[in-house]
């Protein structure tokens, strides 16, 4: 994109995906990462992210749906500032992890795919993390927690929402 | 940071590094990192694929393929350009190595990566990681960047006349992705769906040009066969089953974690010894032995399994990923079985119907069960119904479903039956009403 185009991404975030599309023999590769890039930064796929995408990597709109309606970690609503994703799966299962996802959703108040009041935590239910020999285990954004109990969680959560009141501002802003 | 475990039983090849800061260049260098990558630049390709084929290097990934062979199948003459592809994708339930690898030793994928490289003739070297790992993905670019830094990547690398590139690149949470084709369609920036084989990578792959792809541990073990020699490597291991293995041991054991052990190595022992036996001093209901698509096994059937390929393969199980997960006799078959099948059902990728239908109905099945509303004629269903997904997709993931509902079935049958009757078991925990 030149310098001039509107983007909707932050300057630093705009050079990246700059520099991503240069990076590849085929300049759709960079489509997956860009998404991703692209959410970690406005928090979801929005219609304008998906059209600016679209517009970066030099295919229409319907084909980025297309692809990202395929990728568990891509979502089309907002979540929470810290998105808590606690694995259930046979490893975790066995030590635990449903335990877990209970006492998130008892402390959070929200179920699978619920996202707080105040923005500040969305919860999920996920598939396998790679994390099997520390389990139960869970990520917040791509922070990983591993060997988690029940009891660990509401300190966690403190510490979190402690991370939230030091920044200072609405985590919607 | 994941726990690090060791024991002395273990043959620390792979993961001799782990601990040791060998993230950081200068530190690999020091405990003797790419000097194989040098070696291979002076020896030559075929000199490298016959080192490959002596150490019965076979395919961590889970489908044991012998890499030298694997690699000797790329055309040595291609109009397109070639492609080595790191399948870090790691996905399957139960295994968690590369998560270590990429994070303790990141040069030895890149120094494994440019010597596949060499021996098919690819200037271009991708690393792929599943999107969860963004941690490990940052770990890996900065090592990429150190290697260009110091010459060892780009236009000629170790100071030759040979040029090789690596790029990194992140999925966004799938599992059909660690499929080599459905990975080759999320890097061309597509739906992770699979592709009909033949042809297959080796011949048309990434881009349409000749492709190896292989396992991260498989290509991080690389520099440690050239290093040692093929012939020594495979020494480590069994007949056809040369070196180590990562095992990534989970569950109901009293110490998990990732060792490594020689391949052949008793399952037994696995349990028993090296991960310190069933947590709480309970009695042994049963075991996965590589990752949860492979078949369950009984305690009698471990006594004297030897974990390489063949023999994991005779008991009518398989090595897969090297995922070892233990239960203890409070756990309920029928919840891990759903639990199992709900894995496969989401993830199924649509593409082909006796996966996409077949792990749907499977689920729907062992639901109802679970919440003990079962019917006897389903046990038999429930196993007709996977033995006809066997076989009838593009890609493994039907039979990855399939393979393990059939054993749990046949070999848990009793405790199917005590399902029924609105008579969930007690050790059942998360009974949910199914939703029909």
């Amino acid at each position: 994109m030149s310098p001039e185009t509107m983007t909707l991404f932050s300057p630093q975030l705009a050079a990246r995906l700059d520099a991503l599309v240069e990076k590849y023999p085929v300049r759709r590769s960079a489509l997956v990462p860009m998404l991703l890039y692209a959410q970690d930064e406005i928090g979801y796929l929005s219609d304008a992210v998906i059209a600016e995408v679209a517009e970066r990597i030099g295919v229409t709109e319907l084909e980025v749906r297309n692809v990202a309606t395929y990728y568990s970690m891509l979502r089309f609503k907002p979540a929470g500032k810290y998105n808590v994703q606690v694995c259930t799966n046979i490893s975790c299962m066995l030590r635990g992890g449903f335990d877990v996802f209970e006492k998130f959703q008892e402390e959070l108040g929200i179920g699978h795919k619920g996202v707080t009041a105040d923005g500040v935590f969305s919860l999920e239910e996920v598939e396998c993390i790679g994390a099997c020999c520390w389990a139960p285990a869970i990520q917040v954004n791509y922070e990983f927690h591993d060997e988690l109990t029940p009891e660990a969680v509401p300190g966690l959560l403190k510490s979190y929402r402690g991370q939230v009141k030091a920044e200072g501002k609405n985590p919607n802003a | 940071m994941p726990r690090l475990v060791s024991h002395p039983d273990e043959v620390k090849v792979v993961s001799r590094r782990f601990g040791m800061g060998a993230a950081e260049i200068d530190r690999y260098i020091e405990l003797g990192g790419y000097a194989s990558a040098k070696k291979c630049l002076e020896e030559g390709p075929d000199w490298i694929i016959n080192e490959m084929k002596a150490s019965n290097l076979r395919g961590r990934g889970g489908a044991g393929f012998p890499t030298g062979m694997k690699w000797s199948f790329v055309p040595k003459q291609s109009a397109k350009p070639k492609y080595v592809l790191v399948n870090g994708d790691e996905s399957e339930p139960g295994t968690c190595k590369d998560h270590l690898i990429f994070l303790h030793d990141p040069h030895a994928v890149i120094e494994g990566t440019i010597i596949a490289g060499l021996a098919i003739g690819a200037k271009v070297g991708f690393i792929y990681l599943r999107g969860e790992y963004r941690y490990l993905l940052e770990i890996m670019e900065k090592a990429v960047a150190d290697a260009y830094a110091k010459g060892y990547l780009g236009k000629s690398i170790f100071g030759s006349e040979t040029e090789f590139e690596i790029i990194t690149q992140t999925g966004a949470g799938a599992y059909e992705v660690g499929e080599e084709s459905a990975l080759m369609e999320s890097l061309e920036g597509k739906r992770g769906v699979p592709r009909i084989k033949p042809p297959f990578p080796a011949v048309v792959g990434l881009y349409g040009g000749p492709t190896v792809i292989n396992n991260a541990e498989t290509i991080a073990t690389v520099p440690h066969v050239i290093e040692m020699g093929g012939a020594a490597f495979s020494a480590i291991g069994s007949p056809r089953n040369g070196g180590t293995r990562l095992f990534s041991v989970s569950g109901h054991v009293e110490r998990p974690g990732v060792y490594e052990l020689p391949m052949g190595y008793n399952l037994k022992k696995i349990v028993y010894d090296v991960a310190g036996g069933i947590r709480g001093g309970r009695k042994l209901k049963a075991v996965v032995p590589g990752g949860s698509s492979t078949p369950v096994l009984l305690p009698e059937e471990i006594e004297e399994l030897g974990m390489d390929f063949d023999q994991v393969g005779k008991v009518g199980s398989m090595l897969g990923s090297a995922g070892v997960v233990v239960l203890d006799d409070q756990t309920c078959i029928v919840e891990f079985a759903l639990r199992t099948i709900s894995f496969y059902q989401h993830e199924s990728c649509g593409w082909c119907i006796p996966c996409r239908e077949g792990t749907d109905w499977l689920k729907k099945s062992l639901t109802r069960f679970h919440a003990g509303f079962g019917e006897a004629k389903d046990i038999d269903n429930i196993q007709y119904l996977a033995e006809n997904m066997m076989g009838r997709t593009f890609c493994p993931l039907g039979d990855a479903a399939a393979m393990p509902t059939i054993a749990f079935v046949k070999k848990f049958r009793k405790e199917f039956e005590d399902h029924l009757n609105g008579r969930p078991c007690p050790f059942a925990k998360h009974v949910e009403m199914a939703v029909l």
